[in-house]
């Protein structure tokens, strides 16, 4: 460690017995005759700075033999109680079965009890131990500036510039520009080989399932539904695309909410005014994508009487009647509509794609 | 010899002739420990971890990181014949089917906020305590990066179950990556194995959280701990301790019995509190489906700041020659979290440069004693937590009766105003400790009695502050005196204080180094309360002049003048 210094001149008297200890490590005394006097001379600090070692002797005793006895009692019982407690966690997990809510929790609250008196019960009788018995004694010593000492620095230049000229690492800048070459593609190829973690995204994002004709079956019980279904205006319905109800890959992004409107309260798109766009609506039913174009949360929360879609991750607002417009947050744009109508038996279906990415914006969203 | 210590010794000795144990170790057991509570928040990180690589290892015993689509059939009845992944499928097996899964998980969970917590606390009385000052400043980086590394590993580790909570949570990670300028549609797919959800992530998270991010927290907290080791730990300022020595009690048997309990409690109070409070009751969220959410998701709390960020930013979003500047989640994704990072790496060096301060330091500052950085690092913490409550804004408003939107409005002026107040009222008070303390060297602590003297005035005894205390009071970092810019214009500046580099550190230099000076003849004296006789001389410079920003640089401030000078002010 650094806080030894061999170089450092020891006190008359001293210096040769701590040598010895630090460099031969000979016994010097024959085994079975007691140790002479200085025995304890050779335990302490050689780095002292030229000062005798400061006796750190430790008292055997504590600082009050009867606080001591008392606390030796009460550090003797807390042990106990931790073994008994550790004893009832093996009981409790060989006597206690799980398999149902209620007996797991019966299981928890026994072998989570036994096993936190099993911990405290040690950890307070260790610290009784060593506030009452342990004699307080609190010791100093020196700290060392960490800077190694200019002979040392110049001893270590000497040998780095001896070993880097022996190598004829800076005399042959051949070796030294090849070696380098060689480690440039080296580091790169790790990077390469990380390739196939995934596909190419391609245009993937800009596409979801949703095809002309494509059912909407209500997301749960996946049944299709008609736009006659609806009686009164009101509730924000989830729908899937039929045939993907269990794919999440397609629901991540063609999960759709549709909401009935009484007459006349949708907005219709015009120029110069981005609203819904009717021809994509069906008898006053509108559909929109439920993947928040923030950060692609679904859009689950909807008060029927201010017609707001609200993201329940960050807020983000939307407009239901008006083209699904931002209200508030953070979110950039508008949800997707999705065209929709009827087939020929009247179930709602998709009439197309939808026609712009859904969910959150990526670079080449654009 | 009893039998034990022929045993101990014969073992010893059999090591000993094989490793040269004792010459190596007997300095460890001797090794000196500076107490102070706050040294104790460090090893409640370091115990933490201890717990969730033991409780962790107990869990991938049980648990199946697969994505594969399985229909549930065990004890939770409630999710009987439901569609969901292995994951969560194994994960609801732990906790209803395994003895004690429910505990170690609940343990893990425990453990795991506690890591990330502790290492903050740690953190900020590292900052306040000005505990990273050279030579430790390699230390200070390297928390720093552990910080991050074990929210990091916090993120991915509670989303492995899967559940609709943690699945959300993905998600927004996945929003996130997207939004990254070039490279995130690709780093995207290449993370999920294609689209989100994929059949990946989890695997991936899975081999990430209980080997990769282990493993470095593993080597840097090694790493962590042989620094502090090597270097020796900090004091606190107090009687008789310096910049040169280091005051503790013995590793042998003081600190080992000390830590060693410390663990056992640390572990005690995590079971309890997986006995008594539940945490992450996946079984009550679900299995993750991408259309469902409940409202009031939260994440764990050190993800919370960044959730608050992504809530108050506003919906900034350009297209630029066809292509996304998604700057509504890049930016707050990325950018609170990268001022706090580079603030904190950067601050040791840039307090270096600014006070001109390169010895070692071993004593910590009291942080009333540094108004400034005091002040800065409770704007920071202001800075923090505003986004962190933010980010549970939806609860606030419920719990406030107030409108949603308004928490938001609030907040986004709250973030640029609230940092400033806290800098300020930090500092103020910061001043008036120290003015207080300043008041106690001067005149000693008051006795309550009244004495009339014989011309009959009345007067307050007082008595001296005791010699332990007053070693506290004193204990101040001495700073170098910078070589200033614009002098009393007798003088030419200093050629390193003209340019304009030179004339900004210099003002840096008297912002951060505004303090209330101690009175005259107090000196240092490195702390052993000698030398400070002359406590009843009047202050030189009157407690009140600095508050108004006076600024302290060429008083008698780092007291390195002697007690006759620096009057003049």
């Amino acid at each position: 460690m650094s806080e030894t210094e061999p170089g450092h001149p020891l006190p008359p008297g001293e210096a040769g017995e701590a040598q010895e200890h630090e460099q031969t490590r000979v016994p010097r005394r024959v085994i079975g005759t007691p140790p002479p006097a200085q025995a304890r001379i050779l335990l302490a600090d050689p780095e002292a700075n030229g000062e005798p070692p400061a006796p750190r002797e430790l008292p055997a005793g504590p600082d009050n033999p009867a606080t001591a006895k008392t606390a030796e009692r009460i550090v003797a019982a807390l042990f106990l109680l931790s073994m008994l407690a550790s004893i009832g966690f093996i009981a409790a997990y060989v006597g206690l079965e799980v398999h149902s809510v209620d007996a797991t929790l019966r299981s928890n609250l026994a072998l989570g009890l036994s096993m936190s008196v099993a911990f405290l019960a040690v950890a307070a009788g260790v610290v009784i131990w060593v506030r009452n018995i342990m004699p307080d004694v609190e010791q100093a010593e020196e700290r060392h500036t960490f800077a190694s000492s200019p002979q040392d620095r110049a001893a270590f230049e000497k040998t780095f510039t001896e070993g880097s000229e022996a190598s004829g690492f800076v005399k042959r800048p051949l070796l030294r520009r090849t070696l380098i070459a060689a480690s440039v593609p080296l580091a790169v190829a790790p990077l390469v080989i990380l390739r196939d973690l995934g596909p190419l995204p391609g245009t993937t994002l800009r596409h979801t399932v949703w095809r002309k004709g494509t059912r909407m079956v209500v997301y749960g019980p996946n049944t299709p539904l008609r736009a006659a279904d609806f009686s009164t205006p009101g509730q924000m319905i989830t729908v899937a695309p039929e045939g993907y109800t269990e794919n999440q890959d397609v629901l991540a992004k063609a999960v759709v909410i549709i909401i009935k409107f009484a007459p006349d309260q949708l907005v219709p798109n015009r120029p110069g005014h981005p609203g819904t766009i009717m021809n994509w609506t069906v008898d006053n039913i509108v559909a929109y994508s439920k993947i928040c174009t923030h950060v692609g949360c679904p859009v689950a929360l909807y008060e029927q009487t201010t017609h707001h879609i609200l993201c329940p991750c960050h807020q983000s607002t939307f407009d239901a009647t008006n083209g699904a417009q931002v209200l508030f947050g953070p979110a950039p744009r508008p949800l997707p509509q999705l065209p929709i109508g009827t087939d020929s038996q009247g179930f709602l279906i998709a009439t197309s794609d939808f026609h712009e990415p859904v969910g959150p914006a990526f670079w080449e969203l654009g | 010899m009893t039998a034990t210590e022929k045993v101990l010794e014969g073992t010893g000795r059999w090591f000993d002739d094989r490793l040269h144990l004792a010459g190596a170790t007997r300095k460890f057991l001797r090794k000196l420990y500076p107490d102070h509570w706050s040294f104790l928040l460090g090893e409640i990180a370091l115990y933490s971890f201890v717990i969730l690589l033991l409780t962790g290892t107990f869990l991938t015993f049980f648990f199946k990181p697969s994505m594969t689509d399985v229909v549930y059939h065990g004890s939770y009845s409630s999710l009987d014949g439901v569609h969901m992944s292995e994951a969560y499928a194994s994960t609801l097996n732990i906790s209803f089917d395994v003895r004690g899964g429910l505990l170690m998980r609940q343990i893990h969970h425990w453990a795991a906020i506690l890591f990330v917590a502790a290492i903050m606390v740690h953190l900020l009385r590292i900052f306040f305590t000005a505990a990273f000052r050279k030579p430790r400043e390699l230390n200070w980086l390297i928390g720093l990066t552990m910080w991050v590394l074990a929210f990091t590993e916090g993120l991915f580790g509670y989303s492995l179950p899967d559940d609709l909570l943690s699945g959300t949570g993905l998600r927004i990670l996945e929003g996130v990556l997207l939004s990254i300028p070039i490279v995130g549609t690709y780093v995207t797919f290449f993370l999920f194995g294609g689209q989100f959800p994929g059949h990946d992530i989890i695997p991936r998270l899975y081999v990430i959280h209980i080997l990769l991010i282990p493993a470095l927290l593993l080597a840097l907290i090694s790493l962590h701990l042989f620094l502090m080791f090597y270097q020796k730990h900090t004091q606190m300022p107090g009687k008789g301790r310096t910049n040169t020595n280091v005051v503790g009690q013995q590793f042998l048997p003081y600190f080992a019995a000390k830590t060693g309990a410390w663990f056992l409690f640390i572990f005690g109070v995590t079971a309890l509190l997986s006995t008594f409070a539940q945490v992450n009751p996946i079984w009550i969220y679900g299995p993750y489906n991408p259309s469902g959410i409940s409202a009031g998701s939260q994440p764990d709390f050190y993800m919370g700041f960044l959730e608050g960020a992504l809530r108050i930013w506003p919906s900034w979003h350009w297209n630029v020659g066809g292509y996304s500047f998604a700057f509504n989640v890049f930016l707050p994704a990325f950018l609170p979290l990268g001022i706090i990072i580079t603030g904190l790496a950067v601050w040791p060096f840039a307090e270096q440069w600014i006070t001109g301060d390169r010895r070692e330091h071993h004593v910590n500052d009291r942080p009333r004693n540094a108004p400034t950085r005091t002040a800065i690092g409770m704007a920071g913490v202001t800075f923090y937590g505003i986004l962190w409550l933010e980010g549970a804004n939806d609860i606030v408003a419920r719990f406030l009766n107030i409108s949603l939107y308004l928490t938001t409005e609030i907040a986004r002026y709250a973030i640029f105003i609230g940092p400033v107040v806290a800098y300020w009222v930090t500092k103020r008070i910061c001043l008036g400790l120290q003015r207080k303390d300043v008041h106690l060297l001067e005149h000693g602590i008051e006795t309550g009695i009244i004495r009339q003297l014989p011309n009959g005035e009345y007067i307050e005894e007082t008595k001296p502050v005791p010699e332990d205390v007053r070693a506290k009071l004193v204990a101040r970092p001495e700073l170098p005196q910078l070589e200033a810019a614009d002098t009393d214009g007798d003088e030419v500046p200093a050629p390193s204080a003209r340019s304009g580099i030179g004339k900004l550190r210099v003002r840096l230099n008297r912002v951060l180094t505004e303090s209330i000076p101690l009175p005259t003849g107090n000196g240092h004296g490195h702390g052993n309360g000698h030398g400070n006789g002359h406590g009843a001389e009047p202050a030189a410079v009157t407690t009140g002049e600095s508050g108004d920003g006076q600024p302290p640089a060429d008083a008698d401030q780092d007291g390195t003048a002697d007690p006759g000078q620096g009057t003049a002010d």
